[in-house]
C-alpha cells in the first residue's frame, strides 16, 4: 500500500491544476467542492496507509518509494522520494483531515468571490506543497515543499492583491520566510558535505557522529529555517501582517500548513541537535522567549485575528519548547490539537467577520456575539478552552505534557517561565473570548449563525479539538507517543520534579488564574476595562505593536537598505563605475583624434580600424608563409 | 574511467553542425532577394526558417551520443591549407544545450517582433545572420574560426539596437559595440599569440583548439594570455566591473533584441571562459580562481542591490542578469563538477527565465508604451494570464524549486560550497535579493488597484503571445523537475572540461594538458 504516499501530494496537486487551467469556466461552488474533494481524497490515502502501517509490528513501520532520480550529477545524487514512517503519517493526516475541513469551510466563505477557482486552486497547491514537505524522503525535498508553502502563503495572503496591505502582506511573508530558507539552504549544502548524502537515512543515523561544534552550526542553520517559516522571534514579522488574506487562509496557515513545518523539520532532525549539547537548549529558549513574547503581545491585539496570530506564534513557541527539552512526541502532539483548536478558533473568526458589516475584525466592536451565533460561540468556547489548558479538552494534554517536560528534566527555571507563558495563553485567549462573544453587545448589524457548510466545518474541527486529548493522554504510555517511538524515541523518563498528577494540577491551576483575571477584568463589571486602556494607553500600546520589533526593522534595516541600494544604483555604479569605464573610452579615443567626431562616426571609425588591422594582420600571415 | 580526448570522429556523417549553423544564413539569403515590401512573406519566411534551424538542432541532439565526453559530430575542413587556417566544427555536452537554447528561442525573437513594420525586412535579416554567428560561435573548435563567428555577432546585434531600438538607441547600440570590440582585440592579439606559438613549438601554426591545449607556455605567458581571453569574455557575461554597457543595452534594444542578448550573446562569454581560459590555461585558471570568483561574487550581491531600486523594468531585469551571470561564474570558477555542471546549467536557465522576462516586459510595453514601473499597477485585474505566466517566470527566476532556476542555482552552490564556504554563504544572499527585487517589481506592476484607468482596457495575452511563451513555460518546468536528460549530458563534458583544472573532480585519464614552464613573472592574485 506504500505506492499510494505518492498520490496522498499528487491528488491536491492534480486538483490545483486543473483549477488553474480551467478557472472560470466552473460555475457557482463547483470549484470549492472540487478542491475540498481533492484534499478529502488526500485525507482517505492517508487515512490507509496509516492502517497499513499500523498493521505492522512496530520495527517495520518505514517504508520509501522513490520515484525516479531528480538531481544527480557526480556523488551528488537526489530522488524524488516519499516516505512513509509514523511521524510523516501523522503529518500527512493532520494537514489533509484539518485541511479538509477547512476547504469545506471555504465553499460558502469565498462564495461570490471572482477569483474563486484560483482561490481553491492556491489553496489545493498549498496542500500539496505541505504534503510534500511532510512525506519526502530527503531535505532537499522537503526543501521543495518548504519554498512552495512560501510560495503558496505568497499567492493566498496577497489573494485580494488589490488592497495595498495584502500586497505588502503577501510579500513581506514570502520575503521574510526566505532569510530564514536561504540559512537552511547553506544548511542542507553543509550537510551533504559532511554525509554525502541528503537522505534521512543516511544523515540522521549517523547524525550523532557529528563533531559537537559542527553538528551546532548544522543544526542552528536548519533552526534558521525554522523560525522564519514558523514565525519565531526574531522572523515572526510576517506573520501578523498575514492576515490580510482571506481568513481560511489564515486558518490554513496557522493549523494545518507552512508554520508546523519548522517543529516537524527540528522533530524529525532531533539526531542533529543531540548531537550538538546545545542547540536544543538555544530551541527552547527562543521557543520559549516567543511564546512569552507573543503572549503579551496577544494581550494588546483588538483585532480578532492578529490575537489569534499572535497565539499562534506563542503556540509554535511552546512547540519548540517541547522539542527543546526533548519532549518530541508531546511538541507534535501539541501541534496536532493546535491544529484542530486553531482551526477552529480562526473558523470561528470569519464566522464573525462573515456576520458582522464591512468584515469587523476589531473585538471592542463585537461583544455578546453569543446570543446571535450560538454555535460559532459554543465551537469557539471550545476551542478557548482546549487552547487555554482545560482538561478533558486536547490542549490540555499537550501543553501540559510540553511544560512538564521542563520540570521532569529539572529545569525549573524555564519551567516557571513555561507556566507563565501558559498563564498568558489563557489569559489572552479568554480576554479575546470574552470581548466577542460575552458582556453586552457592542457590534452593529444583526449577526447569524453561518451557513450550514461553514458550521459542519466548525463543528467537526471543535469535536476533534475536544477529543483529540486521547492522542496523548499520557506523555509516556499515550497512543501518540508510542507510535512516535520509532521516529523520536522513546519519551524521557522524568528525571526531577513533583509527579505528573502534580505537575497538571499545577497547570491546571495555572490556566484557571489566567481565566479567572481575564474574567475579572473583561466580564465581572468590577473594573472598567475602558478606563484601564486609556490609563496604562502606552503598555497597551506596546503590546499591541509588538514591542515595536517590526517598527525596529523597517527603520532600522529596511530604510537605510533602501538608500544604500540608491546610493550604490546611482553613484557607484551610474558615476563611478560607468563614468570610469566611459572615461577610459573617451580618453583613448580623444588620443586617437576622434574626439570631436559624432559618435556613430566612431564606430564606423573604430570598425574600419578594427577591420583594417585585422586584414593587416592576415596579409602579414600570409606573406610571411 | 573514461578517455580524456575522444577518438578523432568519424569522418562520414552528415554534417549535422555546419548545417544547423549556416541554415538561417542561407534563410538570410533567400530573404535577401524577397521583395521587401511583402513584410508577411518576410515574416513568415524568417519563422520558418527559425523552426527549421531548431528542427535541425534537434536532429543534432538524437544524433549526439549521450554519456561519450570529447567533441562530436565533428567536421573538419582545410580553408587555407598554406596557413593551416581549418574550418572545424564540433560539439560536446556544453556546446549542445547552447545551441539548443539558440534555436528553440529564436523563433520566439521572430514571432515577438510580429508588429515590426520599419524596415522589417532588413531586421529579420539581421536577426537570421545573428543566429548563424551565435550557433557557429557555440560550435567552432578552430580559435580564428570562433574569433570570426564572435566579431560577426556583433554587427547585426549593434544594427538591431541601434536601428529599431528606443530613444537613446544610438548610445546604447554604440556602448555595446565599444565595450564588446575593445575586449576582442585583446581576444585577437592573444589567438595570435597562440597560433605562432603553435609553430615554433609544433612545427605548424595552428588555430585547433585541441592541438592548442597541448601547448607548452611559460608561466607568465599562460597567465597573460589568460587575461587577454578572460577580458573579453568577461565584458561579454558580463562580469563586474565590465557591466555597465548592458543595463543600456537591454534597455533600449527591442525585445527580440534584448531576449537574444540575454538568453544567448552573454552565455557566448560564459561559453568562452569555460572552453578556452578553464581548457587553454589550466594553471592560469586555478591561479586566478579567487580574483575572478570574487568578481563574480560582487556581481551577484551588486546587480541584486543594484535592480532593488530601479524603477525601469528592463533594467531591472538587466541589473539581475548580472547577478544570475555571477552564479555562473561563481559555479565555473569553483573547479567541481557540481559547480561547472550548475554553471552551464544555469546559462539555459538563465536564458529561459531571463529570456521570457524580457519578453513578457515586451509584451506590457506594447501595451502601456511605458517601461517605468511607476506608470503601471493593478495589471493583474486586466490580464490575469499574463500576470500569472510574469509570476511563473519571475519565480524561476528567482529560484524557486519545482522550476528550472533553482536546480543550476543550487549545484552552483553545492559546488561552491565544498571548496570555499564563504563564497556560497555570500553568493547566497542573492536569494534572498532576488525575491525582493522580483516580487517588488512584481507587485508594482500588476498588484495595488489599475494607476492608470485606460489600462483597464488592455487586452490579456493572445494566440501569438501564447505560442511565444508557452513553449518556455513548459521548459522552465520542465528542467526544474527532470533536469536529468540535460545533466546527463553536461557531466561527462563538463569532466572533459575539468581534465586538467581539476583532475581529481574529473576522474578522467589525464592525457594531455597545456603545460606551463618556469616561475610566475608576477601574482596578480594569491593561488586557492
Amino acid at each position: 500500500m506504500n505506492i499510494l504516499a505518492p498520490f496522498i501530494p499528487a491528488i491536491p496537486l492534480a486538483g490545483a491544476a486543473v483549477l488553474l487551467l480551467t478557472g472560470p469556466r466552473w460555475r457557482d461552488r463547483s470549484a470549492g467542492w472540487l478542491a475540498s474533494a481533492a484534499v478529502a481524497v488526500a485525507f482517505g490515502l492517508a487515512v490507509t496507509v496509516f492502517g497499513t502501517l499500523v498493521s505492522r509490528p512496530v520495527t517495520l513501520r518505514l517504508s520509501h518509494v522513490s520515484l525516479f532520480e531528480w538531481i544527480g550529477v557526480g556523488s551528488f545524487r537526489v530522488d524524488i522520494a516519499f516516505r512513509v514512517d509514523p511521524l510523516s503519517t501523522v503529518m500527512a493526516l493532520t494537514v489533509t483531515g484539518v485541511g479538509a475541513m477547512i476547504h469545506l469551510y471555504a465553499v460558502d466563505y469565498m462564495r461570490g468571490d471572482p477569483r474563486y477557482a484560483r482561490f481553491f486552486a492556491y489553496m489545493n497547491l498549498f496542500v500539496f506543497f505541505m504534503l510534500v514537505l511532510v512525506l519526502a524522503d530527503n531535505y532537499l525535498l522537503l526543501y521543495v515543499g518548504w519554498e512552495g508553502v512560501g510560495l503558496c502563503s505568497y499567492l493566498l495572503i496577497g489573494f485580494w492583491f488589490e488592497r495595498k496591505t495584502a500586497a505588502d502582506a503577501a510579500k513581506k511573508a514570502f520575503v521574510t520566510t526566505r532569510i530564514g530558507d536561504s540559512a537552511l539552504l547553506i544548511g542542507l549544502i553543509f550537510m551533504w558535505s559532511r554525509f554525502g548524502s541528503l537522505d534521512f537515512d543516511r544523515v540522521l543515523p549517523h547524525a550523532h557522529a557529528l563533531a559537537n561544534g559542527t553538528a551546532t552550526v548544522m543544526a542552528m542553520l536548519l533552526f534558521a529555517g525554522a523560525v522564519g517559516k514558523s514565525a519565531q522571534l526574531p522572523l515572526h514579522v510576517w506573520l501578523p501582517d498575514a492576515m490580510e488574506g482571506p481568513t481560511p487562509v489564515s486558518a490554513l496557515i496557522h493549523a494545518a500548513t507552512m508554520v508546523t513545518a519548522g517543529v516537524y523539520l527540528v522533530v524529525r532532525s532531533h539526531q542533529i541537535f543531540e548531537a550538538s549539547g546545545v542547540a536544543l537548549t538555544i530551541v527552547a529558549v527562543v521557543g520559549l522567549v516567543t511564546a512569552i513574547y507573543a503572549g503579551l503581545s496577544a494581550i494588546g491585539q483588538d483585532d480578532i485575528k492578529r490575537m489569534l496570530a499572535y497565539s499562534t506564534i506563542s503556540q509554535l513557541g511552546f512547540m519548540f519548547f517541547g522539542a527543546g527539552m526533548g519532549a518530541y512526541s508531546a511538541a507534535i502532539f501539541l501541534l496536532v490539537a493546535h491544529a484542530f483548536f486553531k482551526a477552529v478558533l480562526f473558523l470561528g473568526a470569519g464566522s464573525v467577520m462573515h456576520a458582522l458589516p464591512d468584515e469587523e475584525t476589531d473585538m471592542t466592536r463585537m461583544g455578546g456575539l453569543r446570543r446571535a451565533m450560538p454555535l460559532t460561540a459554543v465551537t469557539w468556547v471550545v476551542g478557548w478552552l482546549a487552547m487555554a489548558g482545560i482538561p478533558p479538552l486536547s490542549g490540555f494534554f499537550a501543553k501540559d505534557q510540553v511544560v512538564a517536560a521542563a520540570s521532569q528534566a529539572g529545569r525549573i527555571g524555564l519551567w516557571y517561565a513555561a507556566l507563565f507563558g501558559a498563564l498568558l495563553t489563557a489569559l489572552y485567549e479568554t480576554r479575546g473570548t470574552f470581548l466577542t462573544f460575552f458582556g453586552e453587545p457592542r457590534h452593529r448589524g444583526h449577526p447569524h449563525d453561518p451557513p450550514s457548510l461553514m458550521r459542519t466545518a466548525l463543528v467537526s474541527l471543535a469535536v476533534g479539538a475536544a477529543l483529540a486529548g486521547v492522542l496523548g493522554l499520557s506523555a509516556t504510555s499515550g497512543l501518540l507517543p508510542k507510535f512516535l517511538t520509532p521516529v523520536v524515541g522513546p519519551t524521557k523518563e522524568a528525571v526531577a520534579g513533583p509527579s505528573e498528577l502534580v505537575l497538571s494540577i499545577i497547570s491546571v491551576a495555572v490556566a484557571l488564574v489566567g481565566i479567572l483575571t481575564a474574567w475579572l477584568v473583561y466580564l465581572s463589571g468590577r473594573i472598567d476595562w475602558m478606563a484601564l486602556r486609556v490609563r496604562f494607553a502606552s503598555a497597551k500600546r506596546t503590546f499591541q505593536r509588538g514591542f515595536y520589533v517590526n517598527d525596529f526593522y523597517s527603520g532600522a534595516i529596511v530604510g537605510p537598505a533602501k538608500l544604500a541600494a540608491a546610493f550604490v544604483a546611482y553613484v557607484v555604479d551610474r558615476r563611478v563605475v560607468d563614468g570610469t569605464l566611459t572615461g577610459i573610452g573617451r580618453l583613448v579615443s580623444s588620443s586617437a583624434g576622434a574626439a570631436r567626431r559624432a559618435q556613430t562616426g566612431l564606430v564606423r571609425t573604430y570598425a574600419v580600424g578594427i577591420l583594417l588591422g585585422a586584414t593587416a594582420v592576415l596579409g602579414y600571415l600570409v606573406v610571411r608563409s | 574511467m573514461m578517455l580524456a580526448q575522444a577518438a578523432p570522429a568519424p569522418v562520414h556523417h552528415f554534417p549535422w553542425l555546419t548545417v544547423v549553423t549556416f541554415a538561417p544564413l542561407a534563410g538570410a539569403v533567400v530573404a535577401a532577394v524577397l521583395p521587401s515590401s511583402a513584410l508577411n512573406l518576410h515574416r513568415l519566411w524568417a519563422l520558418l526558417v527559425t523552426l527549421i534551424t531548431l528542427g535541425l538542432a534537434l536532429a543534432t541532439l538524437s544524433a549526439y551520443s549521450s554519456g561519450a565526453a570529447g567533441f562530436q559530430l565533428v567536421d573538419r575542413a582545410v580553408w587555407v591549407k598554406s596557413l593551416n587556417f581549418n574550418y572545424i566544427l564540433g560539439v560536446d555536452g556544453i556546446s549542445l544545450f547552447m545551441v539548443l537554447l539558440t534555436a528553440f528561442l529564436m523563433p520566439a525573437a521572430i514571432l515577438v517582433s510580429w508588429r515590426i513594420e520599419r524596415q522589417a525586412k532588413y531586421y529579420l535579416i539581421a536577426f537570421l545572420v545573428l543566429e548563424s554567428a551565435m550557433i557557429g560561435s557555440f560550435l567552432a573548435l578552430d580559435l580564428l574560426l570562433f574569433f570570426l563567428f564572435f566579431e560577426a555577432l556583433l554587427f547585426p546585434m549593434y544594427l538591431i539596437i541601434g536601428g529599431w531600438g528606443s530613444e537613446r538607441r544610438v548610445y546604447a547600440a554604440v556602448k555595446f559595440f565599444l565595450f564588446t570590440m575593445a575586449g576582442s582585440a585583446f581576444l585577437l592579439v592573444a589567438i595570435l599569440f597562440l597560433y605562432f606559438r603553435a609553430g615554433s613549438q609544433l612545427g605548424h601554426s595552428t588555430f585547433d583548439f585541441t592541438e592548442l591545449q597541448r601547448l607548452s607556455l611559460p608561466i607568465a605567458t599562460a597567465r597573460w594570455l589568460f587575461l587577454a581571453f578572460f577580458v573579453a569574455f568577461a565584458v561579454k557575461v558580463p562580469l563586474f566591473p565590465l557591466h555597465t554597457w548592458l543595463p543600456d543595452a537591454h534597455t533600449e534594444a527591442p525585445t527580440a533584441g534584448s531576449l537574444i542578448l540575454a538568453a544567448v550573446l552573454l552565455k557566448i562569454g560564459a561559453y568562452g571562459l569555460i572552453r578556452f581560459n578553464l581548457g587553454l590555461f589550466p594553471e592560469a585558471s586555478l591561479h586566478f580562481r579567487s580574483f575572478v570568483s570574487i568578481l563574480a561574487l560582487i556581481g551577484i550581491v551588486y546587480g541584486a542591490v543594484v535592480a532593488l531600486i530601479q524603477t525601469d523594468i528592463k533594467r531591472l531585469v538587466a541589473y539581475s542578469s548580472v547577478s544570475h551571470l555571477g552564479f555562473v561564474v561563481l559555479g565555473t570558477f569553483a573547479f567541481t563538477v557540481q559547480g561547472l555542471s550548475g554553471g552551464v546549467l544555469q546559462m539555459v536557465n538563465h536564458g529561459l527565465s531571463t529570456g521570457a522576462l524580457f519578453l513578457l516586459v515586451g509584451m506590457l510595453y506594447e501595451r502601456t508604451h511605458t517601461r517605468d514601473l511607476g506608470q503601471m499597477g493593478g495589471l493583474a485585474l486586466t490580464m490575469p494570464v499574463l500576470a500569472g505566466v510574469f509570476l511563473f517566470v519571475a519565480l524561476s527566476s528567482i529560484g524557486l524549486p519545482g522550476l528550472n532556476g533553482f536546480v543550476g542555482e543550487f549545484l552552483v552552490l553545492l559546488g561552491t560550497f565544498v571548496v570555499t564556504k564563504v563564497y556560497a554563504v555570500i553568493a547566497v544572499t542573492a536569494v534572498v535579493l532576488a525575491a525582493v527585487y522580483m516580487l517588488w517589481a512584481y507587485q508594482r506592476a500588476m498588484h495595488g488597484a489599475l494607476s492608470v484607468p485606460d489600462h483597464g482596457l488592455l487586452p490579456d495575452l493572445n494566440l501569438r503571445e501564447y505560442a511565444i511563451l508557452v513553449p518556455i513555460m513548459a521548459g522552465i518546468l520542465f528542467i526544474g523537475v527532470f533536469p536529468k536528460p540535460l545533466l546527463s549530458k553536461i557531466e561527462p563534458a563538463v569532466r572533459q572540461t575539468l581534465v586538467c583544472v581539476s583532475p581529481a573532480q574529473s576522474q578522467m585519464v589525464v592525457t594531455s594538458c597545456p603545460r606551463v614552464t618556469g616561475s610566475p613573472a608576477f601574482d596578480i592574485a594569491r593561488r586557492p
